[in-house]
């Protein structure tokens, strides 16, 4: 709608602007005339950023495609071409698996608890009890902190001789794990830190949902007798289904990419523990220089990410729920 | 008594989420700021007794600091500027010209936003290599600068200009270039700042792509130094880790207090996007 109004509009004014020409061109040569003059404005205003997509973000897809055909060491002159190899080594030996399981847990783990504290918080907020603003700027503020400075905080926390993290087993009588250097703990100390980070922008986005909530439903249902807890579940709920939808996709694109947490805290360990897609991609390709195992790492993230995508797509377009 | 016992339970809930988010942030300034044998005195001290800039010094010491502010400084400085003004000029060419292959060009520039950033850093590396630019600000900075979604957030927002305005300023013979920069840029304050700002954050906090793209302490930006502190520190002293982690945080903790605001809506803003 507003765009058949503005294009009648600039071509309303458009005739106004210019002086009359000795043969009046029919409307459509006037509009394809225009066209072409803008075409020039158009490329100085426009095309640097797309050139710039072109180069920095659909070139390196499809140049990492072919990479993933590859064996390079970045030394060698030319990858050089190997067909599947990579990727049969790959889903053939123990780490590759391994890395896909910690990444399916990781990405899990993450998305139940951003979306399921996430909500618990909105609701809290929702209250609009006395200060329930500042504490939800509070609960966001780390979402605009580095991530390798949350992790610094968060390692000195998890340290079981100096750390909070003694104090707060001590309080109950327990030894304080060594969260960062066990291999049974780091996972869940990176992915704890990773959601104390994350989990205000949940937050923040279902209380904005929630507010814009019609209120009528709700207090129909509350007429009809239901208690605070059914409403909830059965009419809010529901309603918030395409805000929940909204956040479950950015979480799990966000969740694969994780990495500055990861990075300052285990750097992938201790012996591989939290070793996700993300890490692996950056470990083989930065660390040990096989361009070909971290190229079709990429292109496995790529593939997935891309499926996420596509289900938002299609159920988008229907609406998700009502 | 129904009424009250819901009221007490969301106070303790509020006061309790609170203490979760306050707490790690108040233990950073409070850990920065006491000498270490009170940091290492167990049980610890919840008030530091005495106060001290000595951690400051001794990670200035350890790590080049300055040198790492100056660098964010300057890459998340530019990398904004170029940000905005690349956003704002595309955002308008779409909003305002008329041009073949409109329709084509503006999805290949949505099309960008299903990319992951992650799956692009080898290759990247490789181009940036390839143009010799490694470890170099220009480096840092050029991969970064094409933002689609600011510039479909921008262009949202242009679409919602009255026409009445520009075409008043046609009709006084203002060009495009004149409409955008007199008229258009200035009745969208509000959402350029709000795209500046979360620029920036990001910016200032990037890790893998200046992790990858650099390769000399001098050329670390921030966080990247703060990951070489702790390397070259060792936990053997957590005053100084604070102390460096406090400097990278604090520009952006300081920056939120500031434009809450607009940083909040900037990331809300992406949603609308979605739905």
């Amino acid at each position: 709608m507003s765009i058949t109004l503005e294009t009648t509009s600039r071509i309303r004014s458009d005739v106004a602007a210019d002086p009359p020409r000795s043969a009046p061109p029919t409307r459509l040569r006037r509009v394809s005339a225009r066209r072409r003059r803008e075409w020039g404005l158009f490329a100085l205003l426009a095309l640097p950023n797309l050139v710039l997509l072109a180069v920095f973000c659909y070139w390196p897809v499809i140049a990492n495609l072919y990479l993933s055909f590859t064996s390079w060491d970045m030394v060698a002159p030319q990858p050089l071409f190997i067909g599947l190899q990579n990727y049969i080594t790959l889903f053939t030996g123990d780490q590759f698996p391994r890395v896909l399981s910690i990444t399916l847990v990781w990405v899990v783990v993450a998305v139940v608890a951003n979306l399921g504290i996430g909500l618990a918080l909105a609701s809290l907020f929702a209250t609009g009890t006395r200060g329930s603003g500042a504490v939800s700027m509070l609960a966001f503020s780390p979402h605009v902190l580095s991530g390798a400075a949350v992790a610094a905080v968060w390692l000195f926390i998890f340290d079981p001789r100096y750390g909070l993290s003694r104090l707060a087993f001590e309080a109950i009588g327990l030894t304080s794990p060594a969260w960062t250097t066990s291999s049974q703990w780091a996972l869940p100390a990176v992915l704890i830190v990773s959601i104390w980070q994350s989990v205000g922008f949940a937050a923040i986005v279902y209380l904005a949902a929630m507010q814009g909530l019609p209120q009528e439903v709700q207090e129909a249902a509350r007429l009809d007798g239901a208690n605070p807890w059914q409403v909830f579940w059965h009419v809010k709920l529901p309603l918030l289904s395409p805000t929940t939808f909204f956040l479950l996709v950015t979480t799990i694109i966000g969740a694969f990419q994780a990495f500055d947490t990861i990075a300052m805290i285990t750097g992938g360990g201790p012996a591989g523990a939290t070793t996700t897609l993300s890490w692996f991609i950056y470990e083989q390709g930065f660390k040990r220089f096989n361009v070909g195992f971290s190229a079709a790492g990429s292109v496995v993230m790529f593939v997935v990410l891309m499926l996420v995508t596509w289900m938002q797509f299609r159920f988008v377009e229907k609406r998700v729920h009502y | 008594m129904k009424r009250i016992l819901p009221r007490i339970g969301t106070g303790a809930g509020l006061v309790a989420v609170a203490l979760v988010f306050l707490v790690p942030l108040y233990w950073l300034v409070r850990s920065s700021l006491m000498p270490n044998e009170q940091i290492v005195a167990w049980p610890p001290k919840l008030i530091p007794t005495e106060f001290t800039l000595e951690n400051f010094a001794r990670a200035l010491e350890l790590a080049p600091f300055g040198q790492f502010a100056l660098n964010s400084v300057i890459v998340a400085g530019t990398s904004t500027l170029l940000n905005v003004a690349i956003a704002v000029c595309t955002a308008y060419a779409f909003a305002f010209l008329d041009f073949p292959f409109k329709r084509a060009l503006f999805l290949f520039m949505l099309g960008a936003l299903m990319v992951p950033g992650h799956v692009t850093l080898l290759v990247n590396y490789i181009t940036i290599s390839n143009l010799g630019l490694l470890n170099t600000y220009a480096g840092l900075i050029l991969p970064g600068v094409a933002n689609a979604m600011a510039t479909f957030l921008l262009r949202q927002h242009f679409l919602g200009i009255a026409p009445e305005v520009l075409e008043a300023a046609e009709l006084d013979g203002a060009g495009h270039l004149r409409r955008l920069w007199a008229f258009v840029l200035p009745m969208s304050r509000p959402i350029v700042i709000t795209v500046a700002v979360t620029t920036l954050i990001g910016e200032w906090n990037g890790f893998v792509w200046p992790l990858i793209a650099t390769n000399t302490v001098e050329m670390r930006t921030m966080p990247i130094g703060l990951m070489y502190l702790r390397s070259v520190d060792g936990f053997e002293e957590w005053g100084p880790i604070m102390a460096g982690t406090l400097l990278v945080a604090l520009p952006m903790l300081l920056a939120f207090l500031f434009a809450q605001r607009h940083i909040v809506a900037g990331f809300a803003g992406a949603t609308t996007l979605r739905r």
